[in-house]
């Protein structure tokens, strides 16, 4: 139960979450609501292990993951945008096939992993800070600072250039967009791309670096969900993203850790002396993702703050706006 | 008008078919051609998957084959595809009224766990004594089941009425929350010798089989059909009138439709969106209440092979109406259970995420009219 410890697992499962929330970001930021993520990360995982394993080479593996995942991300895009089909059920679609597709191809591959495939590291100078340096700095994956790097870069990407301005214009008003002369669904295509490329990495980085090796639907564990609720509790920003993430990283670390120890502050553990209660810590993440929900929702509703007002509305050229 | 503009937009295309494509949207959908866009859909999907597990080196026709003939192939295996026909069918009427009024419910396999859940506590908290006559047992474990799902599914309603929280995460989240719930029971509280179940309920908990009747007629013996599929097929019928026969029926479609007319109408959506996801997952927590007291006769872990996200699927089969989600249910559970011995296990998902990314994909066709048009 040592805070830097769980701080610091959850730092790097965070940024799991981080990579497919961000995704999603874009995605939804332009309009398109993809619930698929929780099948497009296991597809991401599963390719970027097996890939790994077969040349040896990590970064290949990643790469492959995103082009996979980004390939069905696109499948998602011609139902939604093209044929205008409904975006929830596109998604539960899309996650039904990654989830199959993911099985029957991962099937048989070797399941033990416990082997980091991507280099670990510490930045020098960085890793001395107090606190801070062994949380964020010391002996974390590649994944993670990939992740630092990630976040501010989609922010300034989302608010302060041109292609931002058009990736919200698109998610907010279509028709005015297309009136400024954008391409609505070219736009809206690139960036469930860039969704689905994302939540590649995020499977690819369990699979390869957080809890490495292939063991099937509970790679994910339903990380896809609480990345696609962490968006709503995020608000559309990848700061915000960034946070929820690191924090359900470090929770999902308290509950390991949690059942350990005899003692607890002084008190009998009840975790320890009667393991069936570890239930109870497993419903946590699923809990804390809705309490999350709610404080999201409350504030969006109090700051007037919403969605991207056309999410979820096909884009139909001709017919009068919403 | 079109052919000016394919020709502006795409000057550089050489290659002069002497048909073109027209696209125009269509003004009304002739009865027949919904049920036959589904079904080339269908037929498409499973070429489709075919060629799927043909690449991943498998031999789809032996596993097509296998998937008829151990589903439909006799009496003995059909009674079975009912078996695991009867839980889909509630899973799918819960889907079905809750996209009815575009209310995500992807909750119905939580639903259903509790439903399992509410009716075994009743046996095994000692609520009904052992003693209690079949039918009064049953009746209690029936409405406990409903309560406990309904229950399940009041928590995301009352939440997306009163605090705008999007359901489909809540309903999700809630299902990992209620399988958690189930297995703390089976494994700390009920735990029988150590094994991941509880045990077995006595006899008056047991839904009737259709082999019950193998001492008067022998046609029935062996056959695992229970009552249960009798609680489907009766909550279809009443599903079907709610929707479609009532005043409250209407207001739920009307929302659905059209929430912005509906609330100019006086309709009360809050109240509504909370009543549609409690009778949603009443629904599924029937069917969990049905599976065990019907097949398992005890509470155990993975009672359900994702019966609440298949009914997903077979909602929008059935499109969303009630006693088409009969038949549909029949085929899947027949798909489920063939499926179950075909291997990689991932193939049956695989195929149910073809075909309903085909289904969707091809309602297209119902609202535009492709046509080939000779050129000029």
């Amino acid at each position: 139960m040592d805070p830097i410890i769980i701080l610091q697992a959850g730092v790097a499962t965070g940024t799991v979450l981080l990579f497919a929330t961000v995704g999603e970001i874009f995605a939804e930021r332009a309009g398109v609501l993809n619930l698929g993520l929780e099948g497009m990360m296991l597809i991401g995982a599963m390719s970027a292990f097996s890939i790994t394993v077969a040349t040896g080479n990590g970064w290949l593996g990643l790469i492959v993951a995103m082009l996979a995942a980004g390939a069905l991300s696109l499948l998602h895009g011609v139902v939604t945008i093209h044929f205008q089909a409904d975006q929830v059920v596109s998604g539960l679609a899309l996650t039904f096939l990654g989830t199959g597709l993911s099985l029957v191809i991962g099937e048989g591959l070797n399941k033990a992993g416990a082997i980091s495939l991507l280099p670990t590291l510490s930045i020098p100078l960085l890793s001395g800070i107090p606190i801070l340096g062994p949380i964020l700095f010391t002996k974390q994956s590649v994944m993670v600072y990939i992740g630092y790097l990630l976040v501010p870069i989609a922010w300034f990407y989302i608010n302060h250039t041109r292609p931002g301005l058009h990736l919200r214009a698109v998610g907010e008003n279509p028709t005015a967009a297309d009136a400024m002369g954008l391409n609505v669904y070219r736009l809206r295509y690139s960036y469930v791309m860039v969704g689905g490329m994302l939540a590649g990495l995020a499977g690819g980085t369990i699979s390869l670096a957080i809890s490495p090796g292939w063991f099937s639907e509970l790679t994910t564990g339903g990380m896809g969900w609480i990345a696609v609720g962490l968006v709503i509790f995020a608000q559309w920003n990848p700061w915000r993203a960034a946070f929820g993430g690191y924090a359900f990283g470090a929770l999902r670390r308290t509950i390991l850790d949690i059942q350990g120890p005899q003692t607890l502050l002084g008190f009998r553990n009840p975790f320890f002396f009667n393991p069936y209660y570890g239930f109870f810590l497993q419903m946590l993440p699923y809990a804390f993702t809705i309490a999350v929900l709610i404080i999201g929702s409350r504030e969006a509703l109090r700051k007037r703050l919403g969605a991207p007002a056309a999410l979820g509305l096909p884009y139909v050229r001709g017919e009068r706006g919403h | 008008m079109t052919s000016s503009e394919s020709a502006k937009t795409r000057p550089t295309r050489s290659i002069r078919l002497p048909f073109e494509v027209q696209i125009e949207p269509r003004l009304n959908v002739p009865r027949w051609l919904s049920p036959l866009v589904s079904v080339i859909a269908i037929v498409l999907a499973l070429l489709l998957g075919a060629l799927v597990l043909k690449l991943v080196g498998g031999d789809p026709v032996r596993a097509y084959v296998h998937i008829a003939g151990a589903a439909f192939g006799s009496l003995g295996v059909f009674s079975d595809t009912l078996v695991k026909a009867t839980p889909l069918i509630m899973t799918g009427l819960a889907c079905s009224i809750a996209f009815q009024m575009k209310l995500w419910n992807i909750g119905a396999e939580g639903q259903f766990y509790m439903g399992a859940l509410g009716a075994s506590i009743v046996i095994l908290a000692g609520v009904v004594k052992e003693d209690t006559p079949r039918a009064i047992t049953i009746a209690v474990m029936l409405v406990a089941g409903i309560v406990f799902g309904a229950a399940w599914g009041l928590v995301p309603g009352w939440l997306k009425a009163r605090l705008r929280v999007n359901e489909i995460i809540t309903t999700l989240m809630l299902n990992y929350i209620a399988i958690a719930l189930v297995n703390y029971f089976i494994f700390g509280v009920w735990s029988e010798g150590g094994f991941q179940m509880t045990r077995t309920f006595q006899l008056a908990a047991w839904l009737p089989r259709l082999s019950d009747l193998a001492e008067q007629s022998p046609i029935f013996r062996g056959l695992t059909t229970h009552f249960g599929l009798v609680f489907a097929v009766v909550a279809a019928i009443i599903v079907w009138y709610i929707l479609y026969r009532s005043l409250w029926g209407y207001e739920i479609r009307l929302i659905g439709d059209n929430p912005r007319a509906a609330e100019y109408a006086g309709i009360n959506i809050t109240r509504n969106m909370v009543l549609v996801m409690m009778l949603s997952g009443g629904i599924a927590g029937l069917g969990g209440m049905s599976e065990i007291a019907g097949v398992v006769h005890r509470l155990q872990a993975s009672i359900s092979p994702g019966y609440g996200f298949t009914g997903i699927i077979i909602a929008w089969l059935a499109k969303l109406n009630p006693l088409v989600v009969i038949p549909v249910s029949v085929l899947f559970g027949g798909l489920i259970l063939a499926g179950r011995e075909i291997q990689p296990a991932g193939v049956p998902r695989l195929i149910q995420g073809i075909i309903l990314f085909m289904l969707i994909a091809s309602e297209v066709f119902l609202r535009y009219r492709v046509r080939l048009v000779r050129r000029p």
